[in-house]
């Protein structure tokens, strides 16, 4: 059974159409590329898996059920999402990653919290950092510690790296492959063809709202 | 002048005043002239009839019509309120029961603590005071509350993808909105006497209260105006900031 499964899924805005008639299955465990031209619906499928918006037609199935019977705070627990530009909260880098301990009344985890932060380079001192001290690349490994703090079953990541440098982009991609090694299911929107196919296991090509390609790489 | 005590003769003399404003607008052709004798009438007859009728429920001294007033200041506060906030569901709804928990509150523990009495003459004006004070600080809350949930959607956005329930993701936007409805009256008490020699002291002054009488009203405004703007910002914004969001707890 299909981790995902978008059945014949129309997502509208209004008028505009953004995504029409999309059925696609993602396996658990799978490292998916989301490529397509600006504009083609790629953002729209990401936040429709983790339920930020709910489809208008069609609908999408978690382990075989339908994601509009499930309860979507347990469900974006599970499925989480890392926007383009991260959103830091707070003052300092501690505010962000005690947020997902205070939400779940539960008291921080310093061995997981130093554990990613090795696996994404941060220096271990960096909980006190002010967040308007950090550097852009800093500010994006903050923001995905933050959402990787309770291991979710599927990292959704749209465009995460596109204002990094190389340098940073390489840590990234590297913890991201790390994760999907350990189980997590990856959905990797970018616009960087080589990124697309360095590491994924599938390419999933989105074009004016539909499907226009799914390549299995590997 | 003796007390509040004006004659109509002297009212007539004042009015020549209203025909200095004229003859400045004449002469420099400001062409104001029909806009001034409008407005000088409508307020010498929305003031007399708004006299004879405070004079009326004044000497009815019943409660219940008292209380009656209160509600219809309330609703017309609320109505006036949730038109400010346009992106706000059941605004109406939200500001009445808002106006109506702080000035209720605020009306409880004057009349209580014996500060004032429960007759038109008391009530009325005080009522007015802080219903309308409620009414502003809800239109700026509103405003604050609709302009960031649209300027601030990631950051929402991204503590809902981390697993939060609606208040925790709202709750900074929540506390910013309640912060911009109770600055003015914030700082307009700071700045008490200092600024401004507001117009409840004022009035008791020219009405021949000495000024050291009349401050002891005007700090009991101070803190009535205080708790009514407080609890009714507080409880507009977090009976309001659900309607952002659908049942779906996705952001609207």
């Amino acid at each position: 059974m299909a981790q995902i499964k978008f059945e014949n899924v129309s997502y509208r805005d209004g008028e505009n159409t953004i995504l029409r008639s999309l059925s696609v299955d993602i396996e658990q465990g799978d490292y998916v590329s989301v490529m397509g031209p600006s504009g083609s619906g790629k953002s729209t499928f990401l936040k429709l898996c983790c339920h930020l918006i709910s489809p208008t037609e069609g609908r999408i199935l978690l382990d075989g059920n339908d994601i509009m019977q499930q309860d979507p705070i347990a469900l974006r627990k599970k499925i989480c999402y890392c926007f383009q530009t991260p959103v830091l909260f707070g003052d300092t880098v501690e505010d962000n990653l005690l947020f997902p301990y205070s939400i779940r009344k539960q008291n921080p985890d310093r061995e997981q919290i130093d554990s990613l932060f090795s696996k994404f380079h941060m220096p271990p001192d960096s909980m006190k950092h002010e967040i308007k001290t950090l550097s852009g690349g800093e500010k994006q490994r903050i923001a995905l510690i933050r959402t990787l703090l309770f291991r979710p079953e599927v990292l959704l990541l749209d465009e995460v790296t596109s204002a990094l440098d190389v340098d940073n982009t390489l840590i990234v991609e590297n913890a991201v492959k790390a994760m999907n090694q350990e189980g997590i299911t990856v959905l990797w929107v970018t616009h960087n063809p080589e990124q697309g196919r360095k590491y994924a296991d599938k390419l999933l090509t989105i074009e004016g709202g539909k499907i226009a390609a799914l390549e299995v790489l590997r | 002048m003796n007390g509040a005590n004006i004659s109509i003769s002297s009212l007539m003399i004042a009015s020549l005043l209203v025909i200095v404003s004229l003859l400045f607008s004449y002469f420099q052709k400001l062409k104001l002239e029909k806009e001034t004798m409008i407005s000088v009438v409508r307020a010498v007859v929305q003031l007399i009839a708004v006299g004879y009728l405070l004079e009326f429920i004044f000497g009815l001294n019943n409660p219940a019509f008292t209380t009656l007033l209160v509600l219809i200041m309330m609703f017309n506060a609320a109505y006036n309120a949730s038109k400010r906030g346009k992106g706000i569901k059941n605004g109406l709804l939200i500001s009445f029961v808002s106006i109506a928990a702080g000035a209720g509150l605020t009306l409880c523990v004057l009349v209580l603590s014996g500060a004032i009495r429960y007759q038109p003459n008391q009530i009325v004006p005080i009522s007015g005071m802080i219903i309308s004070n409620a009414m502003v600080a809800l239109g700026l809350c509103y405003r604050q509350l609709s302009a960031d949930f649209k300027s601030r959607r990631d950051e929402v956005e991204t503590k809902l993808s981390l697993g939060a329930d609606v208040l925790p993701s709202s709750v900074e936007i929540i506390r910013d909105s309640i912060r911009t409805g109770m600055l003015p009256t914030i700082d307009s008490a700071k700045t008490l006497g200092i600024v401004s020699l507001p117009g409840m002291m004022t009035g008791l002054i020219l009405a021949g209260t000495s000024p050291v009488q009349a401050i002891r009203y005007q700090i009991m405004v101070t803190f009535m105006l205080l708790s009514t703007t407080a609890i009714s910002s507080f409880m507009a914004c977090y009976l309001s900031y659900r309607g952002f969001f659908n049942d779906r707890k996705q952001l609207i």
